[in-house]
């Protein structure tokens, strides 16, 4: 089981480690990172392994949305399955 | 690996252009719930409905949370209560409404449907006491929704139930003057119901559905206009092309929310309503599409023409999306919902009659439309059988979902709040239709060869 977590916002220091190590500690491995940053905009697309994951996925969502609200950013995380169904036939 | 493009998108639309399934509807059976004695038949109502749905609203909001789609409604819809009733011996369908709101204040949901009627052809035991009951029963309820299916295209139009109709929609909205006539908002008039529809106010749970069923709405009107906003110059091939593509990805996530919800519940996946529901919101409106195309206002001369156009393009980008498709699929053009339609109607561009001409080629017909409450019972019933003679004619399913202000007149405005937002009164035609009313009998089916 996977999932995506998108990160947007303005780029400042430490936010790629700041969500690793949320993923660590929720049992969360991060397979792929892609991140860019357009202007000082930056966006981080995250595709992790949640098989082992040790909360409920959506307590991590919250989490992960919270650790976002906190830095104003937008952090979501979810399931991959979504993207599957709506972008590819 | 995902493309960062399309996962952006995904999030794009969500975020900001109002993406979201409108509902999970829980298609629930009550015929072994008959019984001649009407306690007994609303203990086991309300002791099944309970029961099946306990875990509706919860699973419905861990899937928003896992999947990040936002899920607006969760709604419960049961068997034309008149079936019901017809087994017992004391006829107080009001009785049975109260017991549907217990059950669904138990388990949570946003609204209940099924206080519904079938007398397309005419009135068996328990349907005349059930629509004599609805006025009442929509005004000491507050999630109860009612439908009457007054026409069919096989059966023709029962018109001594379009006549009573008139009186009960401008009852409705009597008995609850003192809350912005609500009661006529919860309260359609169908012809070619269907029977697997899991939007309100119309939803009920036909008697050819299985026990239990999961059906899903998907909306998504600001996903379509966004997309269109973006394409300058696409000549109206491209614009049809482009609402196809998008409306498959839309009812892509409905097919996905349904099959996971009818896992998690142990429920069979009944259908994906493939519909482009407006809400009031900024950016989350039908009529906003069509000006999108081209349109200086939605209502003037081009709109039947852009509608059939979406309409039809939204059911084949859908179609492919998704394995079983019903409801009543289609652009829904409901006026107090939608913010492009109200200030449409307000500035005098979209009138009744251009709503009339609409719902010929788009789904449903005249949906939350606020005329004067001065309007008289069979102009009400006469406006059912124009809509009706639409759907009987074109083989589609009509209805009329009017709401009598009652004291207020041409300019006033209701407000309902939430998602049946709010709208000014539209003016309408005030010669007689008495008489044609008043004759009573059945409006023959028509042909379906010699098409002209």
């Amino acid at each position: 089981m996977r999932a995506v977590i998108t990160v947007i916002g303005k780029d400042m220091v430490g936010i790629l480690a700041a969500v690793a190590t949320k993923c660590a500690d929720c049992g969360v491995n991060v397979q792929e990172v892609t991140q860019s940053v357009l202007d000082d905009m930056f966006a981080m697309i995250m595709l992790v392994d949640i098989s082992s994951i040790n909360v409920g996925f959506a307590e991590f969502a919250d989490m992960l949305e919270k650790l976002g609200s906190e830095r104003n950013l937008m952090i979501k995380a979810m399931h991959e399955d979504i993207f599957n169904a709506m972008h590819t036939v | 690996m995902f493309n960062v493009g399309d996962i952006l998108e995904t999030i794009t639309m969500i975020q900001d252009e109002n993406l979201d399934v409108r509902t999970i509807t829980m298609g629930i059976s009550l015929l072994d719930c008959c019984h001649s004695d009407i306690d007994v038949t609303c203990a086991k109502i309300y002791d099944k409905i309970t029961r099946y749905a306990k875990n509706l609203v919860k699973t419905g909001e861990n899937i928003e949370r896992e999947f990040g789609i936002p899920i607006i409604h969760k709604r419960i819809s049961v068997t034309p209560i008149a079936m019901i009733l017809a087994s017992c011996d004391n006829k107080d369908a009001v009785k049975i409404a109260v017991t549907l709101e217990k059950a669904a204040n138990a388990c949570g949901v946003n609204f209940i449907g099924g206080f519904s009627a079938l007398v397309q052809k005419g009135f068996a035991h328990g349907d005349r006491e059930l629509i004599e009951a609805i006025p009442e029963a929509l005004s000491v309820t507050e999630h109860v929704c009612s439908s009457v299916n007054i026409g069919s295209t096989k059966t023709g139009i029962n018109m001594d139930a379009v006549k009573l109709m008139g009186r009960q929609v401008l009852e409705a909205s009597r008995l609850t003057a003192d809350r912005d006539c609500i009661g006529a908002a919860k309260l359609v008039v169908f012809c070619n119901a269907p029977e697997d529809n899991p939007f309100m106010a119309g939803a009920f749970h036909g008697a050819g559905e299985p026990d239990c069923v999961i059906n899903v709405g998907v909306s998504g009107p600001g996903v379509v206009r966004a997309a269109l906003a973006k394409s300058e110059g696409l000549d109206l091939t491209g614009i049809a092309d482009l609402i196809k593509r998008t409306a498959f990805k839309i009812t892509r996530m409905g097919q996905l929310v349904a099959s996971e919800a009818s896992k998690r519940l142990g429920v069979p996946f009944g259908i994906v309503d493939l519909s482009l529901a407006p809400t009031p919101a900024i950016g989350d409106s039908v009529a906003h599409i069509l000006e999108e195309m081209g349109l200086e206002s939605c209502g003037t001369h081009g709109t039947t023409a852009a509608l059939a156009l979406l309409n039809d393009a939204v059911k084949k980008g859908g179609v492919m999306a998704s394995s079983h498709v019903g409801g009543l699929s289609g652009a829904f053009i409901p006026v107090t919902e939608d913010a492009g339609m109200i200030d449409a109607a307000r500035n005098g561009n979209l009138k009744i009659e251009k709503l009339e001409a609409m719902t010929a080629v788009c789904s449903v017909g005249l949906d939350m439309i606020v005329v004067p409450g001065d309007i008289a019972p069979e102009t009400i019933s006469a406006i059912i059988a124009d809509e009706a003679a639409i759907g009987m004619v074109n083989s589609k399913t009509t209805a009329v979902r009017l709401i009598p202000a009652i004291g207020k007149k041409v300019g006033d405005e209701l407000e309902f709040g939430g998602l049946l937002g709010s709208g000014p009164v539209m003016p309408i035609n005030y010669s007689s239709s008495k008489k044609f009313i008043n004759r009573g009998g059945r409006i023959p089916a028509p042909m379906q060869s010699l098409k002209n």
